[in-house]
C-alpha cells in the first residue's frame, strides 16, 4: 500500500474513533457540558490536560525550534512546564474548591463585580481567539504537508471532526477524545525518537541517548554537534545563543505565568471531584506532558546532527566533503515538494553546503579557502525537524502515518479545549451572568452548544484566512494570560483584602501596559507598518523581547492593584468569608 | 483551639510548604537551568553538561517531583487539621 492511502487510513480510523466516543459521551446537562459532571478521574485527567496543553507547536514545531536555538530552547522546555507547578501549587485546588464553571465566573463572584468578569471575558477570549488560529493552522499543515491533501480539504475535515464531538459531547466529549488523542500523539512522538536514538546512540531512551556516546566512537553526540556547529561557523549547541541570558530569563518566567494563567487548561482542573484529586491530578498532567517534553530536547538535536552529516558526510573543506545535490537523500526530495526546503547551488560545485554566513569572519574564510559562496539552503522549515524525522531515520510507512494521525491529533485536543473555553464564557458569563440571567438550564445548554458551532466555524475562517501575524500571536495570547488572568486569579485566593477595585485596576493595567508593548514592536493591532520602533535588541526597553514582556505586564498588574486597593475600601464581610471558604478542602468541625 | 485558629495554622502551614517548594522550583530552573549553567556546564552528568542538563531535562523532573510533594504535604495538613475531604 503507498505512503498517501495508509496515511489516510490512519488519520481516517482516529477520526472515526473520535466521533464513536461522541456519540457514547453526549452531553445531558449544563454541568456535564462545561464540566463534565466533575466526575473525571485525576490519571485520566492528567491525560486529557496533557492533549489539551501539548498543541501544534508543542507536537509539529518545538523540536525544531530547540534544534535552531541549541540550549537556549530550553526556555521553552521549562517555561511550558514550570507553570505547571505554578498552576497546581497555586491556583487549580482553590478554584476546584469554588466549584463553578468557568474563570470569568471566579473573578466575577471573588471581586464581586459584573465589571471585573467582563474584563475577564475580554482577556480570555482575546487569548483563547488567537490561539486557535494557531491550531486549525497546525490540521491543514498536518494534512497539506504529510497527506499531500489539499490545505482547505484537511482543515474543513478536521472542523466537521470537531463540530461533531464539542458541540454535542461538550466537556465530558472532549475529555474522552483527548485521552485517545493523548495517547496516540505521544505513541507517534515517541517512536520515531526511540529509533532515531538506537541508530545514533545505541540506547533506545531518547532521554539517556541525547547524553550518551556516538555509535562506535567514545565521542559523546552532544560533543560532536558542538564541534561540528562551531567547524561550520555556528555557535557550539550547549552554549548561550540566540537569545541575551536576560531575555531567557524573562521569557521562561512569561511562558511560566502564562501557562498558569490560560484559561482552557484551568478549567480542566474543575472536571475532578475532588480538592486532593486536583492537586494530584497536576502532578499527573506533567508526567504526561514530561514524557514529550524530555523527548523534544533528544528530537531537536539528533535531527539537527542528523541534518548537517546529510549534508556534510565528510571532512569540512574538502571539495568532497559535501554531499552531491544529485545524491541527497529521498526525504529531501519530498520535503522540497512541499516548499519547506529549498536550496540553491551558488558555487555551481554540484554540491551542497550550509554553513553560518551570518557569521562574517567563517564567511570571508570560507569564500577564500573552500570556496563557498554562502549557505546553499535558502529555506530550511523547523517544522521538518519533526516532519521528516520517521523518512531520515528510514522508518517504515506506517510510522509517517502516525506522525500525520498525531499532529492532528494535537491540533484538535488543544482546539477543542479552546473552542469550550471560548463557548462556556459566551453561555455562561456573557449571557447566563450579564444578560440574561433567568435563562433556564436547558436554553442554557442550547446556547452553549450555539457558541461553541459559531466559534468553530470563526476559527476555520481565520485558519483558513490567517492573518499574517499568526506566528507572533501566541507570544500575546501567553503575555496578556499572564499579565491579566494570573495575577487577578492569584490575588483572589491569597490577598483576602484585595478588593474590586483593585483587581479591575491591575487586569487593566497589566493588559493595557502588554498590550501596548507588543504594538510599539510589532505594528497597532500588528498591521506591518505602524510599529512605532524596529523591533529589534536595541531599541528593547531594557533590552526585553516584547514576547518576554508577559513578566513585567504582571509585575505592574500587581503593583496597580496593590496601591488602588490601599486607597479603596475592603471587600464586603461575604467575600471574605468566600476566601476563607475556597482555602480549605472542607469546612472543618471542631 | 478555636476553628478560626485551627484555620489559621493551617493556612500558615499550607504558606510554609509553598515558599519551601518554589524556592526548589526557582533555584532549580532559573538558577541551574539560566544563570549558573555556564559555571555548571563544566561539569557533566554522563554526556551532558550539567546546566544543559538542567535546561533541558533535569528541571522538568524536579516540576514533577514538586507537585506530586506538594499533593501528598497536603494531603497530610488537610488531616491533621481536620478539613480533609472524605
Amino acid at each position: 500500500m503507498d505512503l498517501k492511502t495508509l496515511s489516510l487510513l490512519v488519520v481516517g480510523a482516529t477520526f472515526v474513533l473520535y466521533i464513536g466516543i461522541a456519540i457514547w459521551a453526549k452531553a445531558k446537562t449544563t454541568s456535564e457540558f462545561y464540566v463534565a459532571g466533575k466526575g473525571i478521574n485525576p490519571v485520566l485527567n492528567g491525560m486529557a490536560t496533557a492533549a489539551d496543553w501539548m498543541s501544534a507547536a508543542s507536537f509539529i514545531s518545538m523540536a525544531g525550534l530547540i534544534a535552531f536555538l541549541g540550549f537556549t530552547g530550553g526556555a521553552y522546555l521549562m517555561g511550558w512546564t514550570g507553570g505547571y507547578v505554578l498552576m497546581a501549587l497555586l491556583l487549580a485546588p482553590y478554584l476546584r474548591k469554588f466549584g463553578k464553571f468557568t474563570v470569568p465566573e471566579f473573578i466575577g463572584d471573588r471581586f464581586y463585580s459584573k465589571t471585573a468578569r467582563i474584563v475577564a471575558v475580554i482577556s480570555l477570549l482575546v487569548i483563547s481567539i488567537t490561539y486557535v488560529i494557531g491550531q486549525m493552522r497546525g490540521v491543514g499543515i498536518a494534512f497539506s504537508n504529510i497527506l499531500e491533501v489539499k490545505l482547505e480539504i484537511g482543515l474543513l475535515t478536521g472542523m466537521a471532526v470537531v463540530f461533531i464531538y464539542a458541540v454535542f459531547g461538550g466537556m465530558k466529549g472532549i475529555t474522552y477524545t483527548q485521552i485517545a488523542q493523548y495517547v496516540i500523539m505521544i505513541f507517534a512522538y515517541t517512536v520515531p525518537a526511540v529509533f532515531i536514538a538506537i541508530q545514533l546512540t545505541g540506547v533506545a531512551l531518547p532521554q539517556i541517548g541525547l547524553g550518551s556516546t556516538l555509535t562506535g566512537s567514545d565521542t559523546h553526540l552532544l560533543t560532536a554537534l558542538d564541534q561540528t556547529l562551531m567547524d561550520l561557523g555556528f555557535a557550539a549547541y550547549t552554549s548561550v545563543a540566540g537569545m541575551t541570558m536576560l531575555n531567557m530569563f524573562l521569557l521562561t518566567l512569561a511562558l511560566m505565568i502564562g501557562t498558569a494563567g490560560l484559561p482552557h487548561v484551568i478549567i480542566r482542573f474543575f472536571t475532578v471531584p475532588r480538592v486532593r484529586d486536583a492537586r494530584k491530578s497536576a502532578g499527573w498532567a506533567l508526567v504526561f506532558i514530561g514524557i514529550l517534553y524530555t523527548t523534544a530536547p533528544a528530537v531537536g538535536a539528533m535531527a539537527m546532527y542528523n541534518l548537517i552529516n546529510t549534508v556534510q558526510p565528510g571532512e569540512i573543506g574538502s571539495p568532497q566533503g559535501n554531499v552531491l545535490i544529485e545524491e541527497r537523500p529521498d526525504w529531501m526530495l519530498r520535503w522540497e515538494r512541499t516548499g519547506l526546503l529549498q536550496f540553491e547551488d551558488k558555487n555551481d560545485d554540484g554540491r551542497l553546503q550550509y554553513y553560518n554566513d551570518n557569521n562574517p569572519e567563517f564567511a570571508e574564510m570560507a569564500r577564500e579557502e573552500y570556496g563557498w559562496e554562502g549557505s546553499e539552503f535558502t529555506k530550511i522549515d523547523r517544522d521538518i525537524m519533526v516532519l521528516a524525522n520517521p523518512q531520515i531515520a528510514n522508518l517504515p510507512n506506517w510510522v509517517i502515518a502516525l506522525v500525520a494521525a498525531g499532529g492532528i491529533a494535537a491540533a484538535l485536543s488543544t482546539a477543542a479545549g479552546l473552542l469550550l473555553a471560548i463557548s462556556s464564557s459566551i453561555s455562561h458569563d456573557l449571557l447566563k451572568g450579564v444578560f440574561m440571567p433567568r435563562i433556564t438550564e436547558k436554553r442554557e445548554l442550547l446556547a452553549g452548544r450555539i457558541a461553541m458551532g459559531a466559534a468553530i466555524l470563526l476559527a476555520g475562517y481565520l485558519g483558513l484566512n490567517p492573518p499574517g501575524f499568526a506566528a507572533q500571536v501566541v507570544a500575546l495570547a501567553f503575555g496578556l494570560a499572564a499579565a491579566s488572568l494570573f495575577p487577578a486569579l492569584m490575588m483572589g485566593i491569597f490577598m483576602k483584602r484585595m478588593n474590586r477595585e483593585g483587581a479591575i485596576a491591575g487586569m487593566l493595567v497589566g493588559l493595557g501596559a502588554t498590550l501596548l508593548y507588543i504594538f510599539l514592536f510589532k505594528g497597532w493591532f500588528f498591521f506591518p507598518g505602524t510599529n512605532v520602533f524596529p523591533d529589534t535588541a536595541e531599541y528593547w526597553l531594557f533590552g526585553i523581547n516584547p514576547t518576554g514582556f508577559g513578566v513585567i505586564g504582571a509585575i505592574l498588574n500587581f503593583i496597580a492593584a496593590y496601591l488602588v486597593m490601599k486607597v479603596t475600601k475592603a471587600p464586603p464581610e461575604h467575600i471574605q468569608h468566600l476566601v476563607e471558604e475556597v482555602r480549605v478542602p472542607r469546612v472543618g468541625t471542631s | 483551639m478555636t476553628q478560626e485558629e485551627s484555620r489559621a495554622a493551617y493556612w500558615r502551614a499550607n504558606l510554609r510548604l509553598l515558599a519551601i517548594l518554589l524556592t526548589i522550583w526557582f533555584v532549580v530552573s532559573f538558577g541551574f537551568g539560566i544563570l549558573l549553567s555556564q559555571p555548571l556546564n563544566s561539569f557533566s552528568l554522563g554526556g551532558y553538561p550539567l546546566g544543559f542538563w538542567f535546561a533541558q531535562q533535569g528541571s522538568i523532573y524536579t516540576f514533577i517531583v514538586l507537585i506530586f510533594v506538594y499533593a501528598w504535604r497536603m494531603n497530610v495538613l488537610d488531616r491533621k487539621f481536620d478539613v480533609h475531604e472524605e
